[in-house]
C-alpha cells in the first residue's frame, strides 16, 4: 500500500471522536475510547466531560493515561469522587450521555464480551471481566463502541454476554428494562456500523476512504447487512491530524491498546491478540 | 446482625508491618486489600506472602500485580473480583494460569461488575444484608454467580440486582498519612478504601508518612484512629502504583511484570529472591533497583 498519513487506528479515534459533541457528558473507557474523547474534548468539544470510573469527572489530561487511575486524571479532574458515588450517582443516576467501551467480541446486536474466550468453567482465554462495562451499557444514554474489524471479534454468537447491546434485537433490551437506550455505533478500523431502528441489527453505513464493502463483510463472522447508501467518512481534516500527531509525539501510540481487549487476555498461548489478526 | 467490630479500641495500634499481618491476617480469612490504581497496598501483599498465609478468600475490585503474586505463591482459595488485568499492558499470568489450569492450586472465583462490588462494600460498611443496583441486567453473569439475584423493589416494581454484602475479616488499604493516634488521611483518587476499611471486622493501614498533626485537604477522606486496627508505617508502600503527592505510578515495572510473571518458573524466582528472600519492602525495593544507579521512578517510555 502507498505511504499513508495516517493510519488505521488513527482513522478510526477521528470517526469516533466526530460523535461527540460539545459538551456531552462521556464515560470513558480507557485505550482507544480514552484518545477518541480525548481528540474530542482537543478539537471541536472543548467543553465535553470526561468521567472515568475511577471517579475522576471532568478530567483533562495532557498525556493519555495508560491506567483508568492515572495521577494525570485526578490532578486535571474537576473533582474527584469515590466508586460507590461514580457508579451510583453518576452513572446509574443518569448523567451520563455516552458511554464509550471496547471489547473483545461483539455480536450483531452489538451485545460485548471481555470474560471469556470458551466455556465460562474451563476457559480457553480468560479475559478480565466486566469492570465498569456492563453497568455503562445498562445506564447511559447511549453507547459507542470501538473495536478493530476481524472475524475473531465480530462473532455470530459471544461466548459470553458481559455488557447488553440489543440483546436478541428488536425491543429485547427495552423489554427487560435497561435505561440506556443502547449503542449508537459501532466505530471499527474500517467503518462503522449502526443498528436497524427495527431491529437494532447493526449495518454498514459508513466507510473510510481506503476501506471497501467487500473487507467489512470479510471481516464479519455474519452475514453482514450493508445500507442501500454506505456514507464515505471523510478523512481526518488538518486540525484533526495535528491534534492525533501532537498526542503521538506524545507517549501515545503504545497507549491505544483497549483494555478491554488487554486485560487477563490480551494474548491467547501463540501471543496472538485475541481480538483477531490485526 | 452482624457487628462490624469485636472490641472497641480508643485508637489505632501504630504497629511494624511484619506485627500487623501477624496479628491480624490468618489462613482462611476474607481479605480485602483494596486502592483503585491508586495507593496499592503492595507492601502487605508482600509480608502476606513472605508469612505464607494459606486459603484466603481474597477480595478486590481490580486483582492486579499484588494479587497475581499472591495467587501464584499460593496464598487464595477463592477469588472475588470485577477486573482482572494489568492495566493498560494486558493479563495477569498468575491469576490466569490458576483460573485455566489451576496452577499452583485452583482458584475458585466469584465474578462481579464494578458497580455490583461498590454497591457490596457500600452495604458491607453500612451493615446491611446486600446491596441494589440497575445491574446485570442482560448480562451471562448472573448465571455464572449465584450471590447475584434480582428482586422486585416493593415500590415500584422494578426489577433490581442484589448482592450480598462484602464484610471481610480483614481489610488492607494504603494512605498518605496518619497521625501517632493512628488517625488516617488519604486524597487523591479515594476508590473504595473507606468502604472496605469500615465494612471490615479488623484493619490495617500502612501510610507513606506518620506525622504529627494531619492537615485534611479539600475533597480528602479521614479515617479515624478509633475505626482502625493497626497503622504501619511503610514509605513507598503502594509500588508500583502511585501515591499523589508522593511518588508517581511506575508504568515501566507494570510493564516488566509481564515479562517477569510469564512463565511458572521465572516468577517463581523472582518472587524467591526479591520477596521472600527479603525483610521487608524497603529491602525489596533496593533489590529490585538496577545495579549502579536508582530506577527511575517515572516512566521510561516516549
Amino acid at each position: 500500500m502507498a505511504k499513508q498519513e495516517y493510519t488505521a487506528d488513527e482513522m478510526m479515534t477521528v470517526a469516533a471522536a466526530r460523535m461527540l459533541h460539545d459538551r456531552v457528558v462521556c464515560f470513558v473507557g480507557i485505550g482507544l475510547p480514552s484518545a477518541a474523547a480525548n481528540l474530542a474534548r482537543l478539537t471541536h468539544a472543548p467543553s465535553a466531560v470526561l468521567i472515568y470510573e475511577s471517579g475522576t469527572i471532568g478530567a483533562k489530561p495532557e498525556v493519555l493515561p495508560l491506567s483508568i487511575g492515572d495521577g494525570e486524571l485526578a490532578e486535571t479532574a474537576a473533582t474527584v469522587v469515590s466508586i460507590p458515588e461514580i457508579f451510583a450517582y453518576w452513572l446509574q443516576g443518569g448523567r451520563v450521555d455516552i458511554g464509550f467501551l471496547g471489547a473483545a467480541q461483539i455480536d450483531r446486536f452489538a451485545n460485548l464480551n471481555t470474560t471469556v474466550i470458551g466455556d465460562y468453567r474451563a476457559p480457553q482465554v480468560r479475559l478480565p471481566g466486566a469492570g465498569g462495562a456492563a453497568e455503562i451499557a445498562c445506564s447511559a444514554r447511549e453507547v459507542l463502541i470501538m473495536l478493530r474489524h476481524g472475524k475473531r471479534a465480530f462473532v455470530p454468537r459471544l461466548d459470553f454476554v458481559t455488557s447488553a447491546g440489543y440483546l436478541d434485537g428488536s425491543d429485547s433490551r427495552q423489554r427487560l428494562g435497561l435505561p440506556g437506550s443502547g449503542p449508537r455505533a459501532v466505530i471499527t478500523d474500517l467503518g462503522i456500523l449502526t443498528p436497524d431502528p427495527g431491529s437494532k441489527e447493526l449495518v454498514l453505513t459508513g466507510l473510510y476512504p481506503r476501506a471497501t464493502v467487500e473487507q467489512a463483510v470479510a471481516a464479519t463472522g455474519w452475514p453482514l447487512r450493508v445500507a442501500d447508501e454506505v456514507a464515505q467518512i471523510e478523512p481526518p481534516s488538518a486540525a484533526e491530524l495535528a491534534s492525533v500527531s501532537a498526542d503521538r509525539a506524545r507517549p501515545w501510540r503504545e497507549r491505544m491498546k483497549t483494555d478491554a481487549t488487554a486485560g487477563f487476555g490480551e494474548r491467547d498461548r501463540n501471543g496472538e491478540r485475541a481480538e483477531g489478526p490485526r | 446482625m452482624d457487628s462490624p467490630r469485636a472490641s472497641v479500641r480508643t485508637m489505632a495500634l501504630i504497629l511494624d508491618l511484619r506485627d500487623a499481618i501477624r496479628e491480624f491476617v490468618h489462613d482462611g480469612d476474607t481479605v480485602a486489600m483494596e486502592g483503585f490504581t491508586h495507593l496499592i497496598p503492595s507492601a502487605a501483599g508482600h509480608e502476606i506472602i513472605r508469612q505464607q498465609r494459606r486459603d484466603l478468600t481474597l477480595v478486590r475490585m481490580t486483582p492486579d500485580l499484588i494479587y497475581d503474586q499472591m495467587i501464584g505463591m499460593g496464598c487464595a482459595r477463592k477469588l472475588v473480583f470485577s477486573w482482572g488485568g494489568n492495566p493498560g499492558v494486558g493479563s495477569l499470568h498468575r491469576l490466569r494460569d490458576a483460573v485455566e489450569h489451576g496452577w499452583p492450586s485452583r482458584l475458585e472465583i466469584e465474578e462481579h461488575t464494578h458497580a455490583g462490588m461498590a454497591a457490596a462494600y457500600a452495604a458491607g460498611a453500612s451493615n446491611l444484608p446486600f446491596g441494589v443496583l440497575r445491574g446485570y441486567l442482560g448480562t451471562d453473569l448472573p448465571g455464572q454467580n449465584p450471590r447475584v439475584k434480582f428482586i422486585d423493589c416493593p415500590f415500584s416494581g422494578e426489577r433490581l440486582a442484589a448482592v450480598p454484602a462484602i464484610r471481610p475479616d480483614v481489610a488492607i488499604v494504603h494512605a498518605q498519612q496518619a497521625d501517632r493516634e493512628g488517625n488516617v488521611l488519604l486524597w487523591g483518587i479515594v476508590g473504595i478504601q473507606k468502604e472496605a476499611v469500615m465494612a471490615a471486622r479488623r484493619s490495617i493501614v500502612t501510610v507513606e508518612e506518620l506525622v504529627d498533626r494531619l492537615e485534611p485537604r479539600a475533597n480528602s477522606v479521614v479515617l479515624p484512629g478509633w475505626i482502625i486496627g493497626a497503622v504501619s508505617q511503610v514509605a513507598g508502600g503502594a509500588f508500583p502504583s502511585y501515591a499523589m503527592g508522593y511518588y508517581p505510578r511506575d508504568n515501566a515495572f507494570y510493564r516488566q511484570w509481564d515479562e517477569i510473571s510469564r512463565e511458572r518458573d521465572g516468577f517463581t524466582q523472582w518472587i524467591e529472591r526479591h520477596v521472600l528472600a527479603t525483610e521487608d519492602f524497603a529491602e525489596f525495593r533496593r533489590s529490585i533497583a538496577p545495579p549502579g544507579g536508582a530506577r527511575s521512578s517515572r516512566e521510561t517510555d516516549g
